[in-house]
């Protein structure tokens, strides 16, 4: 094994070429842009992602990964899950459920005790559920962090580099040409979001991928409170170190993406909906400002779920795309795909379900049947 | 075709009226678009933020007002009193049958686009200082004037330290500047217009401090009591006592509202900065219009009647052609705020962005807040320069790297500064460094305000925190079940 190239300066292609840089294997990493500046730079922060079978290693890595790194990812440890209502309570039990039987346990909280935590919630506030796992990091800051990292390391970062083919010899793929020329390689990541579909057809492989914006508004700063990663009502977000609140969720809305480009993702209306639901959840940050909001553009898989696969054909091609939740789960999902790539197997995760194959003979118009699109 | 109910497609957001033209700021180059509009048979709703909170004031929004504004900025009635005395002009406007909005901010346009494609129609946000609400347009003027230039001195972050327009805004529109003695930063017409207001006013100008001159400090514990500089030559520095000290080096286009509505925008350094791309008749698309300051366009009125004018004519009615509007001088406006910058911005604790302190040396050198810790030898390897090494600058970027222009003021008073000092060292001009997104709310809107207290049930209804995607959220160490429904995906709303 002599040279990786990777495409897609995002947190999964970013944190793989950090792991095989520290496994002593050299790496490019072609970004048609700029580093994390897409999904992987916009989005919650958040780092609990209980139903993946990275969850553990996502849980052992983000203490580390300042260390690991060398430079702040801003991540905070915990999670707090806000109920206003017995139904949102009811709610957030049965989401504990998961992470617990993995031996995570998560706290309920009751109404008092919530308060004293989150002073800005309803005094009418049911509780909710500290979790004493998970936590949060700031992506823009963890994406420049894996760069430096990466480059701290020797590995070679190409921004503004538009991938336009690949070159392939006796079922594996030989070199990856790009507006900037061809690069000789021995294995090749596809880490590249909603463009991981563009890319793989390049190669004849169909991944069943579509792409979908998403927003999210920030806050003036507001004096911390001890778990920043507080959020609930319909709402993932979280108070970063500086004091402002960071929230999203609600409608996304599906996008073509007709070519190798990610245009600038704007916001919507939407955004006062998300104003409504933080403000139902803090009301006593009523007068609290909202100075800005941003969207990201975002790809999932039919069943939403990654697909991290050493393929067979071209045997030393990985497929990676994490299907909307990739920065949270980026430091395991980067050491798995180092693994894929060096040994063709993961050990520290059970993969299995994860791979492409298991959309062989999904119909063609899927996404129009679902009402995946634009 | 089936529809993602958790998706925004089939989602509604209720408009308050549907205007065939919206034109957004009062000042001359808004009233004459709209009065031309309106007198050509258009009906036109004209909005003005002012007057704005003196809540917004506080940190220098929309223009530079440096605390100097009197306690009547709090009565919002006598405000209101005041800007119409101010502008005159505004009863041809409600003569005219225009439907005019004051004290109303626009903060925000959705408008179809590449990421965009669900929407109806296009749609302008608006607030005051209670609710907030959307209106849907078939054309827009943009006349959203300009605003202040931030450059940093050493104590520019001093209450009493205002920009020309807070100054002209203090003095005419509102009529409460609490000031009594100034000094004048700036040598240009500017200086001279900010030197003639308050001479009228009868403000005393304690020194008018010009181009050959460097600030040296600001003198006073907390607020201005005066201004200490030097001739750049080093002859012996000077002091001059004063209240107030008002920066008058330069404006800068108002343009992001047109960042919003998706238009193109271009450097142009005699107009002081990114500028809508337009026609002769100020038409940027063919529902956009830019009109006034914003654009750089001279006379104001002049050029409003033009984007009346060409708004009319694209709706389908009987136009006059286009007034000859006069190119903007050939000056090189960059090179004023690049003077100013190498003069003063030599101490490497000079704070360049106020609101999240961000001093020279960590713009420069990309450095972390300083709430974080960070290993500061890895930091030596790394700036602006290394940075660019890897690819053109890019303000944005550095922006989430070191929160230069990510505070309450929205980069108000640092964003130009910032994209020159970028420019200054990569020995790059200014316009190649790409213009950073305006964001929504473009004015800060407090959570109850910009609320959507209109909200649709159908909203509620699919609200998922993210995707409704029910396989994702069980054990994909495990085959998901069939048979699974977005419902199970739903967040319990506040109202069941």
């Amino acid at each position: 094994m002599s040279r990786v190239v990777i495409v897609g300066g995002g947190a999964t292609g970013l944190s793989a070429a950090f792991w095989l840089r520290r496994a002593g294997i050299e790496v490019t990493v072609i970004e048609k842009g700029i580093v994390g500046w897409e999904a992987s730079g916009r989005n919650g922060g958040g780092a609990t992602h209980a139903y993946s079978p990275l969850f553990r290693e996502e849980q052992r890595l983000w203490p580390m990964m300042d260390d690991l790194l060398g430079y702040p990812t801003e991540y905070q440890p915990k999670r707090v899950r806000i109920a206003l209502n017995e139904a949102q309570l009811g709610f957030l039990r049965d989401a504990v459920n998961l992470a617990a039987a993995q031996g995570f346990p998560a706290e309920e909280l009751d109404s008092k005790t919530m308060r004293d935590l989150v002073p800005w919630v309803p005094d009418t506030v049911a509780g909710g559920m500290v979790y004493h796992y998970g936590g949060q990091a700031n992506p823009q800051r963890t994406l420049q962090a894996y760069a430096w990292a990466v480059q701290d390391l020797g590995g070679i970062i190409m921004q503004h580099t538009v991938v336009t083919g690949f070159e392939t010899a006796g079922g594996a793929i030989t070199g990856v040409r790009t507006d900037q020329g061809l690069i000789g390689c021995d294995a090749v990541v596809l880490a590249a979001g909603p463009h991981t579909a563009q890319l793989a057809a390049m190669l004849g492989i169909i991944v069943p991928v579509v792409a979908a914006r998403a927003e999210m508004i920030v806050t003036e700063p507001v004096p911390l409170i001890a778990i920043g990663g507080a959020d609930g009502n319909g709402l993932y977000g979280r108070q970063t170190l500086r004091g402002n609140l960071a929230y999203g969720g609600g409608p996304h809305e599906w996008i073509d993406l007709p070519d190798h480009r990610t245009p600038r993702a704007v916001n919507s209306p939407v955004m006062r909906s998300v104003a409504r639901r933080l403000f139902e959840l803090f009301p006593k940050l009523a007068h609290l400002r909202v100075i800005r909001s941003w969207a990201g553009v975002i790809e999932n898989t039919p069943d939403g779920r990654p697909i991290l696969d050493r393929l067979a054909n071209p045997g030393n091609l990985v497929i990676a795309s994490m299907s909307s939740v990739g920065f949270g789960l980026s430091p395991a999902s980067g050491r798995a795909v180092m693994q894929l790539v060096t040994q063709g197997h993961c050990d520290f995760a059970n993969l299995e379900h994860l791979k492409l194959s298991r959309f062989d003979g999904l119909a063609g118009d899927w996404a129009e049947e679902k009402g995946w699109k634009a | 075709m089936a529809i993602d109910p958790t998706s925004i497609a089939g989602k509604h957001f209720p408009t308050e009226d549907h205007v065939p033209l919206v034109v957004i700021g009062a000042g001359p180059a808004g009233i004459a678009a709209a009065v031309e509009a309106a007198g050509l048979g258009m009906r036109v709703m004209l909005v003005d933020e002012h007057p704005v909170a003196s809540a917004l004031m506080g940190i220098d929004v929309p223009w530079m007002f440096g605390e100097r504004m009197t306690a009547a900025v709090q009565n919002q009635g006598r405000m209101m009193e005041s800007i119409v005395a101010a502008r005159p002009d505004l009863q041809a406007a409600f003569d005219a049958g225009v439907d005019v909005r004051l004290g109303v901010y626009a903060w925000g346009a959705f408008v179809a686009g590449p990421t965009s494609q669900a929407l109806p129609g296009s749609l302008l946000a608006l607030a005051d200082e209670e609710r907030s609400w959307l209106v849907r347009f078939d054309r827009i003027i943009v006349a959203a004037g300009a605003r202040d230039l931030g450059l940093a001195f050493p104590g520019w972050d001093r209450p009493g330290v205002m920009g020309a327009q807070g100054f002209a805004a203090a003095l005419g529109l509102y009529g409460a500047f609490a000031g009594r003695r100034i000094a004048i930063i700036g040598a240009g017409a500017l200086a001279a217009q900010v030197a003639a207001q308050a001479r009228a006013a009868g403000i005393d100008i304690a020194a008018t401090i010009d181009a050959t001159q460097r600030i040296t400090g600001v003198l006073g514990v907390a607020d201005v009591e005066g201004i200490e500089y030097a001739r750049l030559d080093g002859a012996a520095p000077a002091t001059a006592a004063c209240d107030t000290i008002v920066l008058a080096v330069d404006v800068v286009p108002n343009v992001e509202l047109f960042d919003l509505l998706g238009v193109p925008t271009r450097y142009d350094p005699s107009k002081g900065g990114y500028v809508p791309v337009i026609d002769a008749e100020g038409r940027c698309s063919p529902t956009v219009y830019a009109a006034g300051d914003c654009a750089g366009l001279a006379p104001a009125a002049a050029s409003g009647r033009n984007a009346g004018r060409a708004a009319a004519r694209d709706a389908g009615l009987a136009a006059p052609p286009p007034e000859p509007i006069a190119a903007a001088p050939p000056e090189d406006r960059d090179q004023w705020r690049r003077a100013f910058l190498a003069a003063h911005a030599t101490d490497a604790r000079l704070t360049i962005c106020r609101c999240e302190e961000v001093p020279l040396e960590d713009l420069i050198g990309v450095r972390p807040p300083r709430y974080l810790a960070y290993d500061a030898a890895r930091f030596e390897r790394r700036d602006i320069r290394t940075l660019a090494a890897m690819g053109p600058v890019n303000q944005d970027q550095v922006k989430r790297l070191t929160r230069a222009g990510m505070g309450p003021c929205q980069g108000r008073r640092c964003r130009e500064q910032v994209q020159c000092l970028l420019a200054m060292q990569g020995n790059q001009a200014s316009g190649d460094i790409p213009m950073p997104s305006y964001r929504a709310p473009l004015r800060p809107l407090p959570l109850k305000v910009i609320t959507a207290a209109d909200e649709t049930a159908e909203m509620r209804a699919g609200w998922t925190s993210w995707f409704g995607i029910p396989e994702q959220w069980l054990p994909q160490w495990e085959k998901a079940p069939d048979g699974l429904t977005w419902e199970a995906r739903v967040t319990p709303s506040v109202e069941e």
